[in-house]
């Protein structure tokens, strides 16, 4: 719906995504006959990383044990290419009067892969295990805002060690009033909690889970269009076969999928080439250049949701002047980094949120695009000390180099400052760092969403309640009227107006410039003669169900 | 050096093979608490690297430490760990995975990978070996030294992608990755890791054998009119083998822990490529159980080569 306010070339991959959406939704807007259509059958490979986690939904916080999950289950809501609600999942509706208690109602006739209904006791069952800190679930902190959640968290002291275990293990915010109806009460209100219900920490778990976690994270039962039939062997991975009494609008096409992982995305590229892997949901940077003459058509890009953005330490007085944070920002050509360092597989930011969300404006971001004039202007005005070097912060070994030290050498000649490249630390030392404002200068982070909300790009990482180490505010920005009009968007009274809320924070937040945004992700797929309809979803998934495997 | 220390042994082979059975006791132990406080002294916090850009709640990072003991010192997490060990107990990683599993699914991977390794070792580096040495600076002689010499010059990072780009996908003749075809999917990785120690067995042989072709008992078994074959074979190559069995009985440890490479670019499942993944990790358990691992089949395959020493060579005894 926002698609006119696209630059041209997203308007063509957009289109063209959503194109193939239409070609895969199909049996969306045909509902009626989405029973008796016969699915083409056939079996198709598909690639993944190694999943991080056991196969449990509240326990899979990264993108390749999602990919899994995206075919083992489906949330109560889906969601359209530009992020969009659907109703296409097992809710019917999900509706308040005040935006603090919803009431979720469930389609009938949908069953987990070992028969058993899926009632609105499996979702609160499910949530209420993900939440409660002692079964140490990753996903624990989506179901913070609801009513009864502090309850289910043991107490820590400052040096982070448990002292009292939880008080309860069920959240007061959850009622089940029947099988197919139960009401969330939340702490705070929130417009657009339908929006978020789509993630997979909020997929619903079939009673056999309960009774042994363990095993359901290897053979894990769902209610998506595929089931697992067999173990989930780690490095090797598993075959998911067509779930046949699948009551979603959209049916597995093909027999069965083997999800093969690879420790190395060359090596998977190479597999694709050679006729062996079928699908391939990650395109390794370096073959960016070739993959469109060796793929044709048979390669595909769509934007998803990451966003890379360059956090700057407001706790140094260097930094703390927001003509400095603006003037920096005008000093990097986005375009030519996109396409010298990552071939064209990333795109310009032009706003803190990205396209694939309802709510994304382009050019929301003043101070994005180059101006070294301008940005010399800013520097100038705040006083800003040239004779220093800036220090570039990213994390080691994960190829941020090339374009932090493109980064530095931007700003060397736009605005005549000299930079030090600060790559040294690994992850696990460069967030406590973070957390304990230690930055001295710029320092590389990414995000991508975890439900399609503007919100989602806002709230978690720049509001006074997110305030690292609690949450990802490690900018330590603090603003009591962002904070307000965040406020007011949760607990507008339509999405709509939620949006304009959360636009108008954004707006405010781009002119404080607490991060320089730098680019958005595409994510890009290649696949064999095999195959045909591969579509990525707005999470950067393919979308498994759709793929037909050509006879 | 090993073989003084087998010469001045007392007692029979089986009491010499139980002692040395018995060091190994303070060799683990030693072993694993040095790669554990390795682990330990990572800089970082695992659980923090762990939640990545998310936050994880500051009750599930205590739980999350509590389970794994994190917030214990050094030597009490030490003590937990080999008292779980005594108890069958591997441990789990921090995704839930029991250590064991992990284990047994990868270990058979590697094994026959480095099985591969080893036989192309074995038979090619030898059997060129044997052959060079018998004709020193032959043309065969000058094959082995210029083929062995730019072999070991590429690395085998270069090796394995190159060969599987040619041998896998532009002429088809190997599977480009994975174990799907069984043993013949082994072939390929195999012959690329044994690549850099089957060209130095080579040359071991060579050299070994051209100097043994001149002993006084060569001699001899040339003067009491023996055929050529029989000189060679069961006077001289058995003579000739000592080093390089040495050398293979260590190259065997180094290839059940160092085939990471081929491991990644061949996508084998592999246990090389779990120890890379849980160094960075900093899963402590993993580490100290797979690297414990390795160090008992080291210490095995060290004494499979001592007792080798006896058969090969007479003058070698035990009692």
């Amino acid at each position: 719906m926002k698609l006119s306010k696209r630059s041209s070339s997203l308007v063509a991959t957009a289109v063209a995504a959503a194109l193939l959406m239409t070609a895969c939704g199909g049996s969306e807007d045909e509902g009626g006959e989405e029973g008796g259509t016969e699915a083409a059958g056939g079996t198709y490979s598909l690639y993944i990383g190694e999943p991080e986690n056991p196969l449990v939904p509240g326990n899979t916080t990264e993108s390749e044990g999602a990919q899994v999950l995206e075919a083992l289950w489906t949330g109560l809501v889906q969601y359209a290419a530009d992020g969009a609600v659907e109703y296409t999942g097992v809710a019917e509706t999900i509706e308040s009067e005040d935006n603090t208690t919803w009431t979720v109602t469930l389609k009938d006739g949908w069953t987990f892969h070992d028969g058993t209904p899926v009632t609105a006791q499996s979702f609160v069952d499910a949530w209420n295990y993900t939440a409660l800190s002692t079964n140490a679930q990753g996903g624990s902190y989506f179901f913070s805002n609801i009513e009864g959640y502090d309850e289910l968290q043991g107490e820590t002291d400052d040096a982070g060690t448990l002292i009292t275990p939880p008080a309860a293990e069920e959240m007061s915010g959850l009622e089940v009033v029947d099988d197919t109806e139960f009401t969330v009460t939340l702490a705070t209100p929130f417009a657009q909690f339908p929006v978020t219900v789509g993630y997979s920490a909020f997929f619903p778990l079939p009673e056999s889970f309960f009774e042994d976690p363990e095993a359901a994270g290897t053979t894990p039962v769902g209610n998506g269009p595929f089931q697992a039939e067999e173990e989930f062997v780690p490095g090797t991975g598993f075959t998911l076969t067509r779930f046949e009494e699948y009551a979603g609008e959209e049916p597995a096409q093909a027999d069965s999928v083997e999800f093969r992982v690879y420790a190395d995305q060359a090596t998977a590229y190479t597999d694709v080439q050679g006729g062996n892997l079928d699908v391939l949901s990650d395109v390794p940077p370096d073959a960016l250049t070739s993959v469109q003459d060796e793929f044709g058509d048979r390669f595909l890009e769509a934007p998803s949701s990451g966003f890379q953005y360059l956090g700057l330490p407001l706790y140094q007085a260097r930094y703390a002047d927001p003509r400095v944070r603006q003037g920096l920002s005008m000093a990097i050509d986005r375009e030519e980094i996109a396409e010298a360092i990552f071939n064209g597989g990333r795109t310009p930011a032009d706003s803190v949120v990205a396209p694939v969300v309802e709510g994304y404006r382009e050019g929301a971001c003043e101070y994005c695009t180059l101006d070294p004039e301008r940005a010399n202007e800013l520097l100038d005005e705040a006083g800003f000390d040239r004779s220093q070097p800036i220090e570039l912060w990213f994390n080691a070994g994960a190829g941020h180099d090339a374009y932090i030290q493109a980064v530095g050498n931007q700003l060397r000649e736009n605005v005549g400052v000299e930079y030090v490249l600060r790559g040294e630390l690994d992850f696990a030392e460069y967030l406590p760092l973070q957390d304990e404002k230690g930055m001295t200068g710029p320092f590389r982070l990414g995000w991508s969403m975890d439900y399609p909300s503007p919100q989602n790009y806002l709230e978690p990482l720049y509001s006074t309640s997110a305030l690292a180490p609690v949450g990802s505010n490690t900018t330590f920005y603090s603003n009591p009227e962002f904070d307000s009009l965040i406020t007011e968007g949760n607990s507008a009274g339509s999405n709509e107006e939620a949006i304009e809320f959360y636009n108008q924070a954004e707006d405010l937040l781009l002119e404080d410039m607490p991060v320089i945004p730098m680019f958005y992700e595409l994510e890009q797929a290649a696949h064999g003669e095999n195959v045909s309809n591969v579509v990525i979803d707005v999470f950067g998934h393919i979308r498994t169900a759709a793929v037909t495997v050509n006879s | 050096m090993r073989v003084s220390c087998v010469l001045t042994e007392e007692g029979s082979l089986g009491r010499y093979i139980a002692r040395r059975l018995l060091l190994t006791v303070p060799v683990l132990l030693g072993a694993s608490f040095l790669i554990f406080a390795m682990v330990y002294a990572l800089p970082g916090d695992p659980i923090r690297a762990l939640a990545g850009d998310r936050p994880l709640s500051a009750a599930v990072m205590a739980q999350l430490r509590e389970d794994f003991n994190l917030d214990d010192p050094l030597w009490l997490q030490y003590v937990k760990y080999v008292g779980d060990l005594f108890q069958g107990d591997f441990g789990t990683d921090f995704r839930g995975r029991p250590v064991l599993d992990t284990i047994l699914l990868r270990l058979p991977v590697t094994a026959k990978l480095a099985a591969v390794a080893i036989a192309f070792e074995i038979l090619i580096g030898v059997i060129a070996g044997v052959l060079a040495g018998i004709r020193r600076n032959g043309f065969f002689d000058n094959v082995v030294l210029v083929s062995t010499t730019v072999i070991v010059s590429i690395p085998i990072l270069v090796l394995a992608f190159i060969s599987q780009y040619v041998f896998g996908l532009q002429l088809g003749l190997f599977p480009i990755a994975g174990t799907t075809e069984g043993l013949y999917s082994y072939l390929l990785p195999g012959l690329v890791l044994a690549s850099g120690s089957l060209a130095y067995v080579a040359r071991l042989t060579r050299t070994s054998i051209a100097e043994n072709m001149r002993a006084d008992y060569v001699r001899t078994a040339r003067a009491k009119g023996l055929p050529n074959k029989t000189v060679i074979v069961r006077h001289t190559l058995r003579n000739s083998l000592i080093p390089v069995v040495t050398f293979i009985g260590a190259d065997i440890g180094t290839l059940m822990g160092g085939a990471i490479v081929t491991e990644t670019i061949f996508n084998l499942p592999g246990i090389g490529r779990s120890v890379f993944d849980s160094v960075r990790a900093q899963e402590g358990a993993v580490v100290v159980g797979i690297v414990t691992l390795m160090v008992l089949f080291f210490i095995f395959f060290n004494l499979v080569v001592d007792v080798l020493y006896a058969v090969l060579d007479p003058r070698i005894r035990y009692d």
